[in-house]
């Protein structure tokens, strides 16, 4: 039959493609559950059933919107057409202001109420995601 | 102005030199003489000297101030103090490239002088495809993106660097990285050359493993730089994001781990041919999908310099020839020799190495999938997604465990046959382990099992390498080195990530906060006026349980030019903890923001990568190999 050789070498490729095979399945898998999602103000307007599973939000810090209390930070996010309360417990990143892009990460409380778990930093004051740029369209 | 001029000539004699020196490397080739032509040498320098000349000359305009070079303009500012002004030098896309240039011409100059007792038309092959790569470089750089562009009217100020890239530790991330990105490439183009030449052998691979150690040593210490300055500069606290800069970054890193540990296997038993030229061709592939991917606005992020799709266009035809060339080149010449019919047998080093090599592209496909899937999804749906840290954390850290035994195991295996010697000692090691970690974290955790476990295989590679290092000195030494240093690192990381605590809080000047018997005490701010910023310090006492006060000066930074704001945390650093603070102030507010951290082994995370890097660092000065 088969030399030692041949059939070793086979044994081989059999372990390493069905490791392979379980290895991308499970990525996959998790990929599914852990993918967190982009909407603008508007896209959460128009849903017809709030999901409970972790979004983000992205749009502009609405002006005179950002109000601080001793615990937590409530702002408005907007995209010219639609707006969103967003309450936030936490510390904001240095490029937060009132009329700058932001991005925010949490939960729909309602359809107006966003909590937020996490507000993104950027890295540049000009810069604008371009998740926020194509929410707010060509403004 | 006069300046730009040079370095722009430079450039483009620089590339006229890559086209003559692969004229007369192609002669060489044919020529029947066994020495290789001195002309190549003296070329490549040449070469080398005229790219240092335009590299230098970009440098002078950034410490000039010299505004009619638009690169200058776009990322200096007078005002800048003189260290910035040359780091910018390479901190924005054009002069980055220019560093790019410059490596892959002093490795392949370096690789000639050092390969001298190497094959002939093995060392010229790997000049050819080296110059591919470079010529390849140099249009990228004069066609989309010349550091030398002329401006007029010449502004008479610059846009600035944008200031949270005006650090020390930034400053030189980028070159020491580069080293190792673009050192993959003499990799690439040598066992390219050694496919034709049939010459992938015991001798290449003693050869090249020096060439993969540098660029391994460099990639360590350039991801632990940028890491280091995410950690204090951000202000976010942590050190690793899973965000896909750092990812590209960790790719080829893993590659050329894989490699780093299958060379042995090649260098002993000349075993693993194939799969050591697809992990060289892969770690370079990797290393320019990175580029393209940061480079071309794809990712966001503070390497991206500018969105300019022509850039990304580029790199994406150019990485597209590199595979077709790469794989063409492998699939025509490589033949695996079945004549050499080494015996194999389960448990052996080379088995132990396979299985590291296993993971190590497990690990790989999981951040190459979650870094690219979010980039694919967006293209062929519009949907706008991102994978965060959770997705990393779960596929990533079961596999630790395994991961970490083999690794306590495999080193203790002999090459071809073995079995395992002093089994009791390791048992004993094991159990040790294990009583440790339950006492240590009986107390801390919610999911006391999974932690006890992944710990007690962590302190398992700790001591059984612990005791390597004090029995057997200089048995294999600087994997010994590495492997605690790996071992270290993977315990720091979990005692920082169990035992972390944070506090986030709004807080005005003169306000107390009080939690957990420690309390926090705003005590005043004060204004400071530096050239290029003003600072607000806060003053801040915080006391902790034990009653001891500690005094942390958080800043935020409003830099002039441009006008960004950033905050400066401030970090005192112990053995045994770091206590972190940084604070925010939003606009209009009386409130400010602040985020307290402790985060304990802080330090050792940075020291357990300086000691994997040293362990590379003295398998590299290794005289012979040692049995």
């Amino acid at each position: 039959m088969y030399g030692k050789k041949v059939k070793l070498r086979f044994l081989f490729l059999v372990l390493i493609l069905a490791s392979a095979i379980l290895a991308v399945f499970l990525i996959l898998q998790s990929l599914k559950e852990n993918v967190v999602y982009f909407q603008s103000p508007s896209e959460i307007k128009a849903l017809i059933e709030l999901n409970k599973k972790k979004i983000r939000v992205g749009g502009m810090v609405k002006e005179q919107s950002v109000f601080i209390t001793s615990n937590e930070v409530e702002f408005i996010i907007t995209d010219f057409k639609n707006e969103i309360n967003v309450i936030y417990l936490g510390a904001v990143p240095n490029l937060f202001a009132e009329g700058k892009g932001v991005v925010a990460e949490g939960f729909l409380k309602d359809k107006n109420y966003f909590l937020a778990t996490k507000i993104l930093a950027k890295h540049d004051e000009n810069y604008m995601p371009p998740e926020v740029k194509e929410a707010i369209g060509d403004k | 102005m006069l300046v730009s001029q040079i370095g722009y000539y430079s450039l483009i004699l620089g590339l006229l030199f890559s086209f003559l020196l692969c004229g007369v490397s192609i002669k060489d080739l044919n020529s029947t003489s066994k020495q290789i032509n001195e002309n190549i040498l003296s070329l490549s320098f040449l070469q080398l000297l005229l790219i240092i000349i335009s590299f230098l000359s970009l440098i002078f305009s950034f410490i000039k101030s010299d505004f009619s070079n638009e690169t200058v303009f776009n990322n200096s500012h007078t005002t800048k103090p003189l260290f910035y002004k040359i780091s910018g030098t390479w901190g924005n896309h054009e002069g980055s490239l220019l560093l790019w240039l410059l490596v892959l011409t002093l490795f392949i100059f370096l690789f000639l002088i050092k390969s001298r007792e190497q094959p002939k038309k093995y060392r010229i092959l790997t000049l050819l495809f080296q110059q591919i790569i470079i010529i390849g470089f140099f249009l990228f750089v004069l066609i989309t993106s010349n550091p030398f562009n002329y401006l007029f009217p010449i502004p008479s100020e610059g846009l600035g660097l944008n200031p949270i890239l005006q650090d020390p530790a930034l400053a030189i991330h980028p070159p020491i990285l580069y080293l190792g990105y673009v050192g993959t490439s003499i990799i690439f183009s040598s066992s390219l050359a050694a496919v034709t030449q049939n010459y992938v052998s015991k001798e290449w691979s003693q050869h090249i493993k020096k060439w993969i150690l540098v660029s391994w040593i460099f990639l360590t210490l350039g991801i632990m730089l940028g890491s280091i300055w995410a950690y204090y500069e951000l202000g976010w606290g942590g050190f690793w994001f899973w965000d896909p800069v750092e990812n590209v970054s960790l790719m080829p890193w893993l590659t050329l781990t894989a490699l780093l540990h299958c060379i042995a296997v090649l260098e002993r038993r000349a075993a693993l041919k194939s799969w050591v030229i697809i992990l060289s061709i892969t770690t370079f592939t990797l290393s320019m999908c990175g580029t393209f991917l940061v480079r071309s606005g794809i990712l966001n992020s503070v390497h991206t310099f500018a969105n300019d799709p022509d850039r990304g266009v580029f790199i994406l035809i150019f990485l597209f020839v590199l595979i077709t060339l790469s794989l063409g080149i492998f699939f025509f010449f490589h033949k695996e020799d079945n004549k050499n019919s080494n015996s194999f047998f389960w448990l052996s080093r080379e088995t132990s190495i396979l299985i590291n090599n296993w993971f190590m592209m497990y690990f790989l496909s999981v951040i190459l999938i979650g870094t690219v899937y979010p980039i694919f999804l967006d293209v062929i749906s519009s949907e706008k997604i991102s994978v965060g840290p959770p997705f990393y954390q779960k596929l990533i850290v079961p596999f630790l465990i395994p991961f970490l035994l083999f690794m306590s195991l495999g080193p203790r295996l002999k090459w071809i046959k073995s079995k395992f010697v002093n089994k009791n000692s390791l048992i004993i090691t094991f159990i040790i382990s294990v009583m440790l970690t339950f006492f240590i974290l009986k107390n801390l955790t919610t999911d006391l099992l999974f932690y006890t476990v992944l710990v007690s295989v962590a302190f398992f590679l700790f001591f059984t390498t612990l005791k390597e290092l004090f029995i057997n000195k200089f048995y294999n030494i600087s994997q010994t080195v590495a492997h605690f240093g790996f071992s270290l690192l993977i315990l720091s990381i979990l005692f920082n990530s169990i035992l972390s605590s944070e506090i986030i809080t709004n807080i005005k000047i003169g306000e107390k906060y009080n939690y957990n018997k420690s309390e926090i005490f705003f005590k005043k701010t004060e204004e400071r006026k530096k050239s290029n910023f003003n600072a607000i310090i806060g003053h801040f006492e915080i006391k902790d349980q034990s009653g001891k006060i500690v005094e942390l000066k958080p800043e935020i930074r409003v830099y002039n030019q441009p006008v960004i704001i950033t905050s400066e945390a401030d970090i005192k650093t112990t053995l045994l903890d770091d206590k972190f603070l940084a604070m925010n102030l939003v606009k209009g507010n009386e409130y400010f923001n602040i985020r307290y951290q402790v985060k304990p082994f802080m330090i050792w995370i940075w020291i357990s990568v300086l000691l994997l890097s040293l362990g590379g660092l003295m398998s590299l000065f290794k005289k012979k190999y040692e049995k």
